[in-house]
C-alpha cells in the first residue's frame, strides 16, 4: 500500500495518525478517532475529546502511567489504557 | 413546593451557588466529585418557598458512577432546573445542557466562572447564545456572588424550549454550530500557575512537588495541633477544669459509683485527664484536649489542599501504583479523606465507576487508614514513647494497605477502570470558604463525635461495674495474650473500638503497656472493627454480603498483623 505522510515530506501535508499514548509531550494534533466501546466513547466525549478536536499532550508518566492533555483550555487525565485508543494526527512542525 | 435542581458537570462550582441561593453551608472544593449525596436547602422565589437540591455533577445523562445516577434519579423529581455550566469550556458543558433541554423540563443557565473567561481569553456572545438555547442564561460567579441576584430573578423565568431528542453525534454536531457563533478565543501567555499545573504533572518535579506538599503538611498538621495541645488545651484543662475536678470530687465523697462513672479514678490528688475515666474527665478530654487540635489542623490542610486544586495532580501521579491495588489514582482522594474521617471517604467512593474499585477502597480505607481522631490519640499515647514507636504503627498500616490491596487485586473479581478525570486549574484558596468549611467539618465532629464518647465511657465504667469485662477478658485471653501478647484486659479496649477508636485507645492507657504492646494495641486497633458509624456507611454502601466480607479480612488482617508484630517486637 502506498503511504501518505511522514511529517517531514513536503508534498504531503498531513503525518500518520498515533495513538495519545505515543504522541511526545508537548506536541499538538487532532483527534481523528476513538477505538473503543460506546461506553468510553461517551466518557471521553464527555471531556471534550471528540474526532476534530484539538489537543496538546501536556504530560505522561513513567510505567504506562496517565496521559495528561490539554483540550479547550482545560487538563484532563487519561490512562494509559485510553489513552491507547485514542488516535491523533499530529501537527506538523514548521 | 416548587423543587429546583442544580446540575452541570462535575466541578463547575455547584456546591458554591447553592451556598449562595439558600444560606446553606455546602462543602466546596475544587476538584470533581466534592458532591457525592444531594444536599438541599431552600430560597426565596418571589412570595413562595422553594426547595432547591444541590445534585452531584455529572458530564451526561449516561450514569457511569453511583453518584450520577443519583444524579439522574434527581432529574425525575424536579421542577426547574438550573443548569450551572463552566464558562471556560462552554462546549463541553453543552452537552449535558442540550441532554437536559431534550427532557423538557423548564430550564436556566447559569454560565459561572464568568470572571475567568476575560484573562483566559474566552469571549461569549450571550445573547446569541439566549437565542440559540432558547433559555435564560446568566453570567454568575458563585464564589463571590456576583450575578447570584440576576440568576435568582430570572429563575421563574425558566422555560423549556421543547427541544426535539438527538443522538449523540447530533447533539456534538449541534454543539459545534452553537460554538462557532457565539465563542471567540483569543490567544494568551502562559500564567505561573499554568507553568506549575505542568510542573505537577511532570514525573520528575511532579514527584518531587508531592512528595514537599506531602511533608509539609505533615509537619504544618503537627505544629498546629501541637501548639494548641500545649499552649491551649493543657492549661485549660490544667489549670481551670482541675481545680474544679477535684472540688466536685470531694463533694461526692472521693469515691464510689457515681463519683467513678462522673469524676473517675483520682491518684492521689491528681488528675491524669486520659485515665481517669469519668464523663468529666477523659470523657471531655479526649474529644476537646487531645482530638479536637489534630481535627482543626487536620481539616484545615486538608481544605486549603483541596482548594487549590492540587488534589487531583496528586491522583494522575498515584495512579500507576494504585493500579496495583486495584483502584485508580482518583482513589487517593477519598483515602486522604479517610485520615480525617472514614465515614465521608467511603461516601467518597461513590464516585468510582465499579464495584469492584468501591469494595477494595472502601475495605482498605476501613482496615488500614486510621482516622484523625485515633492518629491523635497515638501521637498522645504511643508518641510519649518515642516517636520511633509512632513511625513503626505507621509503617505497618500503610504496608498493610499495600499488601492487602494486592491481595484484593489479585482475588476481587470484576475489573477496574482506568483514570479519567478532569484536572482543575490551580487557584489561590479562597480563605471564606477554606474556614467555612473547616467550621462545617469541625463542628459535625464536636456534634457527632462527644455523645458516642460519653456514651462509651458511661457503657466502660458500668461494664467494669458488672463484671462483664472480666468474663470477656477470660474468654478471649487465648488470642489477647497468647497471639497478639497483650494483657488479656487490652480486651476491653478492642471492644470499646466499636463505639469510638479514640477511647478505645485511651484505655489502653493505664494497663501499663511496655511500647512494643502499644505498638501492637494500637495497630490492632486501628485495623480490628471499624467504629460503629464506619460500620453503618458500609453497610449501606457495599450491601450485607460485601460489608461481611470486608469484616472477615478485616479480622484476620488484624490478627495476622498483629502476631507478626508480637513476634517481631
Amino acid at each position: 500500500m502506498h503511504r501518505f505522510g511522514g511529517r517531514f515530506k513536503d508534498n504531503k501535508p498531513e503525518a500518520d495518525p498515533v495513538t495519545l499514548a505515543q504522541l511526545k509531550s508537548g506536541q499538538s494534533g487532532t483527534v481523528v478517532d476513538i477505538q473503543g466501546g460506546h461506553r468510553m466513547t461517551d466518557r471521553l466525549n464527555a471531556l471534550g475529546i471528540i474526532p476534530g478536536k484539538k489537543i496538546t499532550k501536556a504530560s505522561a508518566m513513567l510505567m504506562r502511567g496517565p496521559v495528561t492533555i490539554e483540550v479547550d483550555r482545560v487538563e484532563v487525565a487519561i490512562g494509559f489504557g485510553m489513552a491507547s485508543k485514542v488516535m491523533v494526527r499530529p501537527d506538523r512542525v514548521p | 413546593m416548587t423543587r429546583i435542581l442544580l446540575m452541570g458537570n462535575p466541578n463547575v462550582g455547584k456546591s458554591a451557588l447553592f451556598s449562595r441561593l439558600t444560606g446553606v453551608q455546602a462543602i466546596v472544593s475544587n476538584y470533581p466529585g466534592t458532591t457525592i449525596n444531594y444536599t438541599r436547602g431552600y430560597m426565596k422565589l418571589g412570595e413562595e418557598t422553594a426547595e432547591v437540591i444541590d445534585v452531584p455533577g455529572t458530564y451526561t445523562l449516561e450514569p457511569t458512577s453511583e453518584a450520577e445516577e443519583i444524579a439522574l434519579r434527581l432529574l425525575d423529581s424536579g421542577d426547574i432546573v438550573i443548569n450551572v455550566a463552566n464558562a471556560i469550556n462552554l462546549e463541553r458543558n453543552l452537552y449535558l445542557t442540550l441532554q437536559l433541554l431534550e427532557r423538557g423540563i423548564p430550564m436556566v443557565v447559569a454560565l459561572n466562572l464568568w470572571d475567568d473567561t476575560r484573562h483566559r481569553g474566552v469571549d461569549i456572545d450571550l445573547e446569541k447564545l439566549r437565542g440559540l438555547l432558547g433559555v435564560p442564561v446568566i453570567p454568575t460567579v458563585a464564589l463571590t456572588g456576583e450575578g447570584v441576584k440576576e440568576l435568582v430573578e430570572n429563575v421563574p423565568r425558566a422555560i423549556s424550549p421543547h427541544r426535539p431528542p438527538g443522538t449523540r453525534d447530533q447533539r456534538w454536531a449541534n454543539i459545534g454550530k452553537i460554538i462557532e457563533q457565539v465563542q471567540r478565543i483569543s490567544h494568551r501567555h502562559h500564567t505561573w500557575r499554568e507553568r506549575l499545573a505542568d510542573a505537577s504533572v511532570n514525573q520528575v518535579s511532579g514527584g518531587l512537588i508531592a512528595l514537599a506538599a506531602l511533608a509539609s503538611s505533615f509537619f504544618v498538621i503537627r505544629f498546629i495541633g501541637e501548639g494548641l495541645i500545649n499552649y491551649v488545651l493543657d492549661p485549660l484543662f490544667n489549670n481551670l477544669w482541675a481545680p474544679v475536678i477535684l472540688k466536685l470530687s470531694q463533694l461526692l465523697g472521693g469515691g464510689g459509683f457515681l463519683h467513678d462513672i462522673v469524676v473517675g479514678k483520682i491518684a492521689g490528688g491528681e488528675i491524669n485527664f486520659l485515665q481517669s475515666f469519668g464523663l468529666l474527665t477523659s470523657g471531655l478530654y479526649v474529644p476537646l484536649g487531645v482530638v479536637l487540635p489534630y481535627i482543626v489542623a487536620f481539616y484545615l490542610v486538608l481544605g486549603i489542599l483541596e482548594d487549590t486544586g492540587y488534589l487531583p495532580r496528586l491522583a494522575v501521579l498515584m495512579d500507576t501504583i494504585l493500579h496495583r491495588l486495584g483502584l485508580h489514582g482518583y482513589t487517593i482522594i477519598p483515602n486522604l479523606l479517610g485520615l480525617g474521617c472514614n465515614v465521608p471517604a467511603i461516601l467518597a467512593t461513590r464516585i468510582l465507576e465499579s464495584k469492584r474499585e468501591r469494595f477494595i477502597a472502601a475495605t482498605l480505607i476501613s482496615i488500614a487508614v486510621p482516622c484523625a481522631a485515633l492518629q491523635a490519640m497515638i501521637f498522645g499515647l504511643v508518641g510519649a514513647r518515642g516517636l520511633e514507636y509512632v513511625a513503626i504503627v505507621y509503617g505497618t498500616l500503610f504496608a498493610v494497605w499495600i499488601i492487602l490491596g494486592i491481595i484484593l487485586n489479585h482475588t476481587v473479581k470484576g475489573f477496574s477502570p482506568e483514570l479519567l478525570i478532569e484536572i482543575p486549574p490551580y487557584r489561590l484558596p479562597p480563605w471564606r470558604a477554606v474556614l467555612q468549611k473547616l467550621w462545617l467539618r469541625t463542628y459535625s465532629f464536636l456534634a457527632e463525635a462527644i455523645p458516642i464518647i460519653l456514651g462509651a465511657i458511661l457503657a466502660v465504667n458500668i461494664l467494669y461495674i458488672l463484671g462483664v469485662f472480666n468474663a470477656i477478658a477470660n474468654f478471649t485471653a487465648p488470642v489477647v495474650t497468647g497471639l497478639l501478647g497483650l494483657p488479656k484486659e487490652a480486651v476491653t479496649a478492642l471492644v470499646i473500638g466499636f463505639l469510638r477508636k479514640d477511647v478505645a485507645l485511651g484505655m489502653l492507657a493505664p494497663l501499663a503497656l511496655t511500647s512494643g504492646q502499644l505498638v501492637v494495641g494500637s495497630v490492632v486497633l486501628a485495623m480490628l472493627f471499624p467504629c460503629v458509624a464506619t460500620f453503618v456507611v458500609m453497610l449501606r454502601e457495599l450491601g450485607v454480603v460485601n460489608m461481611l466480607k470486608a469484616v472477615g479480612i478485616m479480622i484476620v488482617a488484624a490478627l495476622v498483623t498483629g502476631g507478626i508484630l508480637n513476634l517481631i517486637l
